[in-house]
């Protein structure tokens, strides 16, 4: 019997081996994850990374099958995604899973994003760690926008026709770049079939190069960590961080965990709650787009909404789209407008934790905001917590400046 | 290119200017009624109302025949005797022979289809729409809806619930009074009184939400399983982990 072993054991070395003579196996899996070395001191806030590629791979899974059944063309997409629905097998579930993929994707982003925020992970060696972060935020959101129009609701396609006449609000070349955007001067069936298009094969990919050139980045600066503590000026005699433990098998044990957990709220929504009252799939896109008959209610999904509040806010068209842009473009400033040497907000002063929490407040209000029909009172609290939202980041240089800091430890605590 | 400079102008307008005008019931709050999709011979009955009532000017082309056999527990035999009349091919889907154009003659706009309008409409709306029919003879039809302002299609189901018509609307002569639901009395009886064309509607707006999505019968019971395995597997997950760990903390 441990004969047999040894003789598996001995061939899987030799095949190991084998590879590893005309391949950098070996090196690639000691590099990034058994010999990888993390901070200890992981809490929380740490999971949504592991999770992005989660839900990441759900919807590059569950796309490629509804590919399958899907047909992108303006007479058939609404009836195909019934088809889904109904008469292909689990097809409802691959969708529900799809859609609540596409939500799920956006919370898991926006906690792993005030994670950076709360513990200073885009100050300085990370910027192009956070500058990757920041463009896979961007493709996402027109993965996401491409997304939207493919089922040819009335959201969808009344979504997409505002969004797309926003581009024509730009001088000069306004008008030829919303037409260039839809191909067409509505949007319509052409328009339908370059977003499936971007949607399938280009933003995807785009994503998943920016995921390698993050991972590579993270790995070649190692990760901070809830105390803000360079782990690689404290080594021992080999070398090895001594606040750091192996990313494998420490690591993946814990999100493996934290994936279970993650998974056990995914699958609540997609098997008990699958529209989320709305936000997750609007009422209104049951309704197959009629380009004759505008919507009462145009509002985007919840996880655009700070933003269209944003540009609602700005009475003039051109300003309210600059202010837009402006409001998504502006985190990748983060790491040049901060000027505090502190990284965590556990030892950060008072001024950049007010700031922040400050922050915090306006961007989910002004996500409400983004749902409801204008009043006058609402677009008054738009506009403020708007001010708020961009003090936030024009006014960092002054009040980290400034900020009372606490002395860092040398070491993570645990 | 006029024509979309102006598009995007009206749509931005649109977009700027998207008024307090959400409610589709006159200022009103909708009925309530609990779907309740486990009632089985609920669910067969208003197939039976949808089927004799609905399913000649509307379609519902995603559905077909035999899937709402077997969701429902209706036999095939059954299903082609009391519940198909435009074809004998159970695995068809709900269409109708009325063509669009002359759909658009007779009402000024064509039926919209079924399938999933209880998912795009809700089911209070549903419920609300089929109780608030009243007489209005300024109307093609004769009739109007408290919930559905002016709208095309006439009171199909009158004969079950009667005519109802709208108090006080002649008796304060020329003053203004937004209509509510309590308005609405009934002046002609049915065949139906009215707790009997409640619960005909109830059923009808049952059917029409297991309509919008025939897997709704289902998902939550799998559902329950796939939790159950996921809170399982958490147990051995979090014993890994702790194992793991032991020589970290």
């Amino acid at each position: 019997m441990a004969n047999i072993e040894k003789n598996i054991i001995d061939g899987l070395t030799g095949l190991r081996d084998w590879v590893d003579d005309r391949f950098p196996l070996m090196q690639n899996w000691n590099e990034h994850l058994a010999k990888y070395y993390a901070p200890k001191n992981f809490n929380f806030w740490y999971y949504f990374g592991s999770f992005a590629l989660l839900v990441f791979a759900i919807q590059i899974l569950t796309g490629i099958w509804l590919t399958m059944n899907y047909k992108p063309s303006a007479a058939d997409a609404f009836a195909s995604v019934e088809y889904i629905m109904r008469d292909v097998s689990w097809g409802w579930f691959i969708r529900y899973m799809h859609s609540t993929g596409a939500s799920a994707f956006f919370i898991v982003i926006y906690l792993h994003m005030f994670r950076a925020l709360l513990y200073g992970s885009y100050k300085k060696p990370r910027e192009l760690l956070w500058l990757s972060g920041m463009g896979l935020y961007l493709v996402l959101m027109g993965e996401a926008f491409f997304g939207y129009l493919l089922p040819w609701g009335q959201m969808s396609y009344w979504g997409a026709q505002v969004i797309i006449s926003l581009f024509g609000a730009l001088p000069i070349i306004g008008d030829d770049l919303s037409l260039w955007i839809r191909g067409d001067f509505v949007v319509s069936d052409v328009t339908l079939n370059r977003f499936f298009s971007l949607h399938v094969i280009a933003f995807p990919l785009l994503i998943f190069g920016l995921i390698g050139a993050h991972i590579l980045a993270l790995h070649e600066v190692g990760s901070n960590n809830p105390d803000g503590v360079e782990i690689k000026k404290n080594k021992n005699a080999e070398g090895i961080p001594v606040d750091g433990i192996p990313f494998h098998p420490y690591y993946t044990v814990k999100d493996i965990f934290g994936a279970t957990v993650f998974l056990i709220f995914f699958f609540g929504v997609v098997f008990f709650m699958p529209e989320m009252n709305g936000y997750f799939l609007e009422h209104a896109n049951f309704v197959p787009a009629d380009p004759l008959k505008t919507p009462e209610h145009i509002a985007p999904v919840w996880y655009f909404t700070p933003f269209y509040a944003i540009l609602r806010a700005v009475p003039d068209q051109l300003g309210g789209v600059i202010a837009m842009g402006l409001a998504t473009n502006i985190f990748l400033l983060l790491p040049w407008l901060d000027r505090s040497p502190v990284k965590s907000t556990r030892y950060r002063g008072w001024n950049f934790r007010c700031a922040l929490t400050l922050f915090v407040i306006s961007f989910l209000v002004l996500g409400w905001l983004g749902m409801q029909p204008v009043t006058p009172l609402f677009t008054w609290m738009a506009r403020f917590f708007s001010l708020v939202y961009f003090a936030f980041f024009l006014l960092m240089p002054f009040y980290t400046a400034i900020d009372n800091d606490k002395s860092v430890p040398d070491r993570v605590k645990d | 290119m006029p024509s979309y400079k102006q598009l995007y102008k009206l749509t931005f307008i649109l977009l700027m200017s998207i008024s307090v005008s959400a409610s589709a019931a006159g200022g009103a709050k909708l009925m309530h009624m609990e779907v309740d999709l486990s009632n089985q011979e609920s669910l067969q009955r208003g197939a039976k109302t949808f089927v004799n009532y609905c399913l000649s000017c509307h379609a519902a082309a995603y559905m077909r025949y035999n899937r709402m056999g077997q969701d429902l527990g209706i036999s095939e035999d059954v299903l082609k005797a009391n519940f198909m009349f435009g074809t004998d091919k159970v695995g068809d889907t709900m269409t109708i022979a009325m063509t669009n154009a002359d759909s658009l003659r007779f009402f000024g706009v064509s039926p919209p289809d079924l399938s999933v309008i209880a998912r795009a409409r809700g089911a209070d709306w549903l419920y609300s729409y089929f109780k608030t029919f009243y007489v209005d003879k300024s109307r093609p039809f004769g009739v109007n809806n408290l919930t559905f302002k002016d709208v095309g299609m006439p009171h199909v189901l009158w004969e079950l619930q009667g005519a109802q018509r709208l108090a006080h609307m002649e008796s304060e002569g020329g003053e203004h009074h937004t209509p509510t639901y309590a308005d609405l009395e009934i002046i002609t009886p049915g065949k139906q009184s009215e707790a009997e064309y409640d619960q005909t509607i109830q059923d009808l707006v049952n059917f029409m939400v297991y309509l919008g999505e025939p897997i709704k019968l289902k998902r939550g019971k799998i559902g329950v399983w796939v939790l159950m395995y996921l809170f399982v597997f958490l147990i051995v997950a979090y014993m890994l982990k702790k194992e793991y760990w032991r020589d970290v903390h």
